[in-house]
């Protein structure tokens, strides 16, 4: 039985910004026309419920078995047509978007050619309407576990909640011990609670919750699956395990900026010069015994802070914010002023970033308690005796200082781990220009990355402090719960297809594909492809030298059709405008068309 | 009144993207002991609407272009570069000190800002056995590199005996180099500086001829500055060019030149602005000095990146700034006195003159002296 399409075409107005364009009644018209069309309509808003309700019910009363929709991207609503259809008993892949909008009236002028343009988009689409063939969509099973690479608080809190919500969940920790940079820490801010309090508390819980394996000295060696079935291979005490996942979260966090880059300031070479973090680490010693920061014989009478170390610095390739260390200055500042309470304690800085909650109060109360901010960002350091000078200018005195101090802190940005290239080619993650892991996207999807079942939790993705890493972590585990609790994922249907038939097995579809998604069969000698792992970029049904391959829903017939469509637009319009009295507005394209002097109508 | 028009300049000078965290006038040298602020400069010309006075801002030329400002800028201004194109709007109206226009007018006349005769420029040769670059290549032979001596070092008797000293020093580590001998000119670094931009454009269209007429591919030079317009201001042309210090560190390590003699002195190492600040070059220097036998190298704490400025670059040579009463020059040498050592080492021209007259001015000539790198390897030939 030949298959007789019978085309719904929808154009919508999405109120004035394609309808004060593009002359939608024309367009629709005119589509009422195209071959394979049993019927066109226009509405303000197709997405809305009385939109949907339009093509559910030319569905069922038309028996429609193909729908074309006229309006914004597909990246904005193929999804919610390709349900609404489904719901009316299509196959979800009958369905074809004519972008009128993103592609047609907001790039171009209120006029005939814009509305051509539009038409001309929509016979294409009919085009292809025309050709499309409904697809299977598959179901694959998931794997009921999780893997978290990094038992720092970001591993850790996404752990927990994964395993908390039933799932077997292994954290992979490089060092020997869990609890990442933040066990490393005396204080938080702005609370200035015990850090190890924090941290020990969800170092117990991860260490006795009985669906957690937490393996120390352990590192990732490879990644092989997709989303609901990966297989991660771990090192471990001298052995590889295969550790199976349904979803894996990257939380390997980040390293403190190396300060001897930054010469000028004498790190490494001045003992009085010391690191935000040498000295969380000397206040975490035992506080009673009047100990001093190395380097210093002595209370230091005179401490201080350098912000941005390493940090909003292009000259060192860091031009990125490291955002926690203004707040980590002030923290420190304060518990600098409860052990040295006569000491001069003065923080350099260019701004002052206290954007979370009760942080520009903490940094009321470190001015409270005499801690001096100065606007300026020191040149260098010098040696003056056992004392060091710190030479700035103070920008709102507008005048050369030079300040001597017994101890000169400075504050070090945080940077990608130098093995994040490793980790990247593991997972196939992207970066960005900073180097950190790249979200998928920025706003709306900061926990997933652009492969399926791979999520990021904190410093990994960019610099941020405990509370937002908890936020992101907690985030990323219930990302990552979503195909777990579901059990099942569906699998993209636009995939390609090989035609056996004509396949040769010669292999170059597989150089090309970036997905590894196209083997050789052992058996036949024709290449397969994993439906799961295509992604439906084409590249192979491109280079295929015999034309074996199609990407589903993209095919070559699909293609030429709409090609034909775009090259003979103009004789299907003249076509249709000669039988069709009426529209001035068409009358004026065709004058167009044939170059002669559009007359503007008033 | 002297108006810029400032919303081109601060496009040109990108000094939009300055957010005046003050690092600049931190660690300016002259900002110690001048008016100079690069920082509330920029902030002046961005708040200047469409027209910044630049009259009586004598400040401009207190400058040394030490390279301290643009190095360290976290947004990568250039305040130098923005003080050296301000000049240039001085430059155009007249309006220079008589000694700069002097320099100017001889560098555009002789080939040379210091006033002497071109037919003398070779004269420091003497009954040296130096190539010059005309007679090897009407022979057919193309050294294997051009030693560009500059005109201080061709002129100066002081600094004549570097010149010599790495002439010997050069031959006896077999190096195959030529001079441009009357055919040299100034490189133009300081023109540029001054503010020049139109006679330093001409020079270099002068010398691409003549780099491409004897088919230059490698040379050396004795100055930090001559080194640095023509590695970093003359457009690429594929030429290697090295400081003198670099080729005969490399001659050392390899073996070609050996130094048997012993040079029993302790040392201490100023580094050059045009060597180290502009260029990195931090080791080459050091390695000379550490295969003298006999040497011991005390490094000062103001080393390597924060190497005190001697205050002769930029145009300083001509110009005695507006604060002429307190030298950088002679805290460096008192830096140098702290040390302990003898003698107090460089590797240019211009470093060698102004710490020289420092030492003389602190009546300190018994106590250290001033030495090119150059001189003090030649000692243990």
């Amino acid at each position: 039985m030949v298959f007789t399409p019978k085309v719904g075409v929808y154009i919508c107005h999405c109120g004035i910004n394609i309808g004060a364009t593009v002359d939608v009644p024309t367009v629709t018209e005119f589509a009422s026309h195209l071959p394979g069309v049993t019927i066109a309509r226009d509405y303000t808003y197709m997405c809305s419920d009385p939109g949907q309700n339009l093509i559910k019910k030319d569905i069922a009363e038309l028996s429609l078995n193909r729908v074309v929709v006229a309006s914004c991207s597909p990246r904005m609503h193929e999804p919610t047509f390709r349900a609404t259809i489904s719901d009316a008993g299509l196959n979800p892949y009958c369905f074809e978007m004519a972008n009128i909008r993103e592609q047609c009236s907001w790039v171009h002028p209120h006029g005939a050619s814009t509305t051509i343009k539009a038409m001309e988009l929509v016979a294409s689409a009919v085009a292809k309407a025309n050709h499309l063939q409904p697809l299977q969509v598959r179901q694959v099973s998931v794997i009921p576990a999780g893997v978290v690479i990094g038992g720092g608080i970001a591993g850790l809190q996404s752990a927990l909640d994964i395993a908390e919500a039933g799932f077997q969940v292994t954290i992979v920790e490089r060092s020997e011990i869990l609890g990442g940079h933040v066990a490393m820490l005396h204080r938080t801010f702005p609370t200035l609670e015990l850090t190890s309090a924090l941290v020990n508390e969800l170092i117990e819980r991860v260490k006795n919750h009985p669906r957690i394996n937490a393996l120390t000295k352990a590192e990732v060696l490879e990644v092989g699956g997709y989303v609901g079935n990966f297989q991660v291979k771990v090192m471990h005490d001298n052995q590889v395990l295969d550790v199976p996942a349904g979803a894996i979260v990257v939380a390997t966090g980040f390293e403190p900026f190396d300060a001897h880059r930054k010469p000028e300031y004498g790190y490494g070479v001045y003992p009085q010069v010391i690191t935000t973090l040498d000295f969380e680490q000397f206040l975490n010693q035992k506080t009673e015994d009047g100990s001093s920061p190395r380097g210093c014989s002595g209370d230091p009478k005179s401490i201080i802070f350098i912000q941005c170390v390493g940090s909003r610095d292009q000259s060192i390739g860091n031009p990125y914010c490291s955002r926690i260390c203004c707040m980590v200055t002030t923290k420190q500042a304060l518990l600098a002023r409860q052990r040295f309470p006569t000491a001069d304690i003065s923080v350099f800085y260019m701004d002052i970033r206290a954007y979370g909650k009760g942080f520009e109060e903490f940094y009321d109360q470190a001015r409270a308690e005499g801690v001096l901010y100065r606007r300026g960002n020191p040149s260098e350091i010098l040696q003056h005796g056992n004392r060091v000078v710190v030479r700035a200018e103070d920008t709102l005195l507008g005048e050369q200082v030079e300040i001597e101090a017994d101890l000169v802190v400075l504050a070090v940005g945080m940077t990608p781990r130098t093995d994040t290239s490793v980790v990247a080619g593991l997972l196939k993650l992207a970066r960005g220009a900073d180097g950190f892991f790249m979200e998928a996207h920025p706003k709306l999807r900061p926990v997933e990355t652009a492969m399926a079942g791979v999520f990021l939790a904190g410093a990994c993705q960019g610099p941020k402090d405990i509370s937002e890493t908890i936020s992101q972590a907690r985030a990323a585990a219930s990302a990552a719960m979503i195909p777990l609790m579901r059990g099942q994922i569906q699998v993209e249907a636009a995939t390609s297809f090989v035609d056996e038939e004509l396949c040769a097995g010669c292999g170059q579809c597989a150089q090309v594909c970036a997905y590894s998604a196209l083997s050789l069969h052992p058996v036949r000698g024709v290449m397969t492809v994993n439906a799961v792992l295509c992604q439906g970029c084409g590249a192979c049904a491109v280079t295929c030298p015999s034309g074996a391959i199609n990407v589903n829903h993209f095919t070559f017939d699909q293609f030429f059709a709409q090609i034909e469509s775009l090259s003979n637009g103009l004789e299907l319009f003249t076509e249709r405008s000669s039988k069709n009295s009426g529209s001035t507005a068409m009358l004026e394209s065709e004058q167009l068309f044939r170059n002669e002097s559009v007359v503007p109508k008033n | 009144m002297l108006k810029i028009e400032s919303r081109q300049f601060i496009k040109d000078h990108e000094l939009y993207a300055c957010i005046q965290c003050g690092k600049c006038t931190g660690g300016c040298p002259m900002a110690m002991k001048t008016k100079l602020n690069p920082r509330s400069l920029i902030y002046r010309i961005m708040l200047s609407g469409n027209g910044y006075d630049i009259e009586g801002r004598e400040e401009l030329w207190d400058c040394t272009t030490c390279n301290t400002c643009s190095s360290r800028c976290p947004k990568q201004v250039s305040p130098m570069e923005t003080i050296i194109a301000l000049r240039g709007a001085f430059v155009e109206k007249g309006r220079v000190h008589p000694n700069v226009k002097t320099a100017l007018e001889s560098t555009f006349r002789h080939g040379n800002p210091l006033t002497m005769p071109r037919e003398d420029r070779a004269a420091w040769v003497g009954d040296l056995p130096v190539k010059l670059m005309a007679d090897e290549v009407a022979l057919n032979h193309n050294p294997d590199y051009l030693y560009f001596v500059g005109c201080t070092p061709s002129y100066d008797p002081r600094i004549q005996q570097v010149t010599r000293s790495i002439v010997n020093l050069f031959q006896q580590g077999g190096v195959d180099f030529g001079i441009l001998g009357e055919e040299e000119s100034c490189c133009g670094s300081e023109i540029r500086r001054l503010g020049e931009q139109g006679l330093f454009e001409m020079m270099v269209e002068e010398y691409q001829e003549v780099f491409k007429g004897y088919n230059i591919q490698k040379m050396f030079t004795t100055s930090p500055h001559c080194y640095n317009a023509f590695k970093n201001d003359y457009p690429k042309s594929g030429m290697k060019v090295q400081h003198y210090t670099e080729v005969l560190a490399n001659r050392l390590a390899s073996g070609d030149l050996k130094l048997s003699g012993n040079f029993e002195k302790k040392i201490t190492y100023h580094d050059p602005c045009y060597l180290g600040k502009h260029n990195q070059v931090f080791d080459e220097p050091r390695a000379v000095l550490q295969s003298v036998p006999g040497v011991t190298l005390i490094e000062m704490d103001r080393s390597r990146e924060k190497s005190l400025c001697c205050e002769g670059g930029g145009g300083r040579m001509w110009l005695e700034g507006t604060n002429p009463s307190t030298r950088l020059a002679q805290m460096r040498v008192n830096e140098a006195l702290e040390t302990g050592a003898e003698i107090l080492a460089t590797a240019c021209p211009f470093c060698l003159l102004t710490l020289d007259e420092a030492v003389k001015h602190l009546n300190a000539q018994d106590k250290i002296r001033v030495m090119d790198v150059a001189e003090i390897a030649a000692q243990a030939l």
